[in-house]
């Protein structure tokens, strides 16, 4: 057991070679080709990004139950031979950056040479997520009490999250959208990139599930992205700069089971927490790094609360103090501590299951954002928070 | 009448969480302990996380509990709570049975009310023929 405990996880040797995305839209807004072609585009755009034929792709991951197989998009791209078809276990988001801690164990161990990771969810041709779905697993315990999706669930932890943490107020819980939206409308891609959003917009907005208003939750929209993953070895040789993968990993602490979108019978220490302290410390010390040494940062934001818990959890502020933190400026582009979701995030740009996340932190290290963070070397990105697995990425601009 | 209309959703049992559907159903609120070593578990899962054993007893909860933590919902995700709009969905805890939570309702009460501390007792509401759930109003 005391090995177990004490692993650490090696540095990856990967990198990011590529990003494509489709169009971003709200719900219902992609009427003229199915969830699933405009997936498979996303994954063209990203390979001739790369600089890569499709045909020399062998690996493809996703994760949250993703109904664009693996197998048909093998068909529809033309791969001649499939090493790797990769799923991360979990919903609300939580393996995104799985999916990519995963190209990289295949990449490394010679499983796989080049694996596209990609999420595509349109939710005008599927199922808007804001609302009762059938199917759902231990839905006795959730639906007949009229706790139906992820809004009301993660509502309760993060009202227990500041009844413990009386320094995180409202404002605060404002502050992560209005960064959002504010990085949004720099962003032409972004859904919400014409629309404004003011701090008396924020207040006079409907309730959702208290204490989250409306603009604490993310959008319900439409699109797809995918990121090609690769050897650093191979990398040196494409015509696109690489992103270095310094960090990737996916897990969970004990007794999570479905965490928040379940029975919340998390351990007490765990409850108003993002499932990510163990994961967040594995990360910086893959790396190498610690929390000071990030300069951008993309944090899930299905839920502006969960921000909150993620920037402490993560060791950007101290337990408790995320308020103070975000209440100081510390978001805001470009001359914040630390800014966050420079594209607009899920609150602003696109809700892409956390992918348009990833895509957005290749950019920074490109040094081609919207939002781009000055000189910015180092980027964390997160997959799903409060969720289980979870999962995280740091990601370093090529030296 | 129940609380939301009729077409809200019911439990539909399945084979690890059968046990405690049918304790409802006779109006008796029921939590998973582990047969060998005594840990209690929720929601119910066939194996024991301390021992490993899938020798199940269901133990009598009591009908004192306090809100964990709480939501007023005012957005209907489902039109069979649209009526109900605001309504409150809770965690409870058993100060008399550590170690399990349950997500129920808060019902009989000011949304505007509920605080975390709460304490709520238990009351069966009838959703079907067959079927009772628990939920919880405040202790007077």
């Amino acid at each position: 057991m005391a090995l177990l405990m004490r692993h650490a996880r090696r540095k990856p040797s990967c990198s990011i070679v590529g990003i494509g995305e489709s169009e971003y839209t709200r719900w219902g807004g992609i009427q003229d080709r199915s969830q699933f072609q405009v997936t498979a585009e996303a994954i063209l755009a990203a390979l001739a990004d790369a600089g890569i034929a499709p045909e020399e792709v062998d690996g493809l991951a996703s994760f949250a139950n993703d109904p664009n197989e693996a197998g048909l998009m093998q068909v529809a791209l033309g791969i001649p031979q499939l090493r790797l078809a990769a799923m991360v276990w979990g919903g609300g988001g939580g393996g995104t950056c799985g999916s990519v801690s995963m190209a990289c164990s295949a990449i490394e161990s010679g499983q796989a040479r080049v694996v596209v990771a990609y999420r595509g969810l349109c939710q005008g041709q599927t199922r808007r997520f804001g609302r009762f779905s059938t199917g759902r697993a231990l839905s006795n315990f959730t639906d007949p009490f009229g706790a139906f999706a992820p809004p009301q669930m993660i509502a309760m932890l993060v009202q227990r999250f500041m009844h413990l943490n009386p320094g995180v107020k409202p404002e605060h819980l404002a502050e992560v959208a209005l960064n959002a939206r504010a990085n949004a409308n720099r962003n032409p891609r972004a859904v919400m990139h014409s629309r404004t959003l003011t701090r008396e917009d924020y207040f006079a907005a409907r309730w959702i599930a208290e204490p989250l208003r409306l603009y604490d939750c993310c959008l319900e929209t439409d699109g797809a992205c995918a990121v090609v993953i690769t050897s650093r070895e191979q990398a040196r040789d494409l015509a696109s700069a690489p992103v270095d993968i310094l960090a990737a990993g996916h897990g969970s602490g004990p007794g999570w089971g479905l965490g928040a979108l379940s029975g919340h019978n998390m351990p007490e220490e765990d409850y108003a927490s993002t499932n990510s302290r163990r994961l967040a410390g594995e990360l910086f010390a893959q790396a190498g790094l610690t929390p000071e040494d990030i300069d951008v940062a993309q944090i899930y934001d299905h839920f502006s609360g969960m921000v909150l818990m993620g920037l402490e959890d993560y060791g950007f502020c101290k337990r408790g103090e995320s308020g103070e933190f975000v209440g100081s400026g510390a978001l805001r582009w470009p001359d914040g501590a630390l800014p966050i979701n420079t594209s607009g995030g899920q609150l602003s740009e696109a809700y892409l299951l956390g992918m348009n996340l990833v895509v957005e932190g290749v950019r920074q290290m490109r040094g081609t954002s919207t939002s781009q963070v000055a000189n910015a070397k180092t980027c964390l990105v997160t997959g799903g928070l409060g969720v289980s697995p979870t999962s995280g990425l740091i990601l370093g601009r090529a030296s | 009448m129940s609380t939301f209309l009729p077409d809200m959703p019911v439990p539909v049992p399945t084979g690890d969480d059968r046990g405690f559907w049918l304790a409802c159903a006779e109006q008796r609120l029921v939590f998973q302990g582990c047969a060998e070593c005594s840990r209690l578990r929720h929601p119910p899962i066939p194996i024991c996380p301390s021992c490993r054993s899938s020798k199940v007893e269901w133990r009598a909860a009591p009908s004192d509990a306090e809100v964990y933590t709480f939501s007023v919902v005012h957005h209907a995700a489902h039109p069979a709570v649209t009526p109900n709009i605001p309504y409150v969905i809770a965690v409870v805890t058993f100060p008399q049975m550590p170690g399990v939570r349950l997500i129920s309702n808060i019902t009989d009460c000011d949304p505007r009310d509920v605080r975390i501390g709460m304490r709520v007792s238990l009351w069966w509401d009838r959703v079907s023929e067959t079927q009772y759930l628990p939920r919880f109003r405040p202790t007077p």
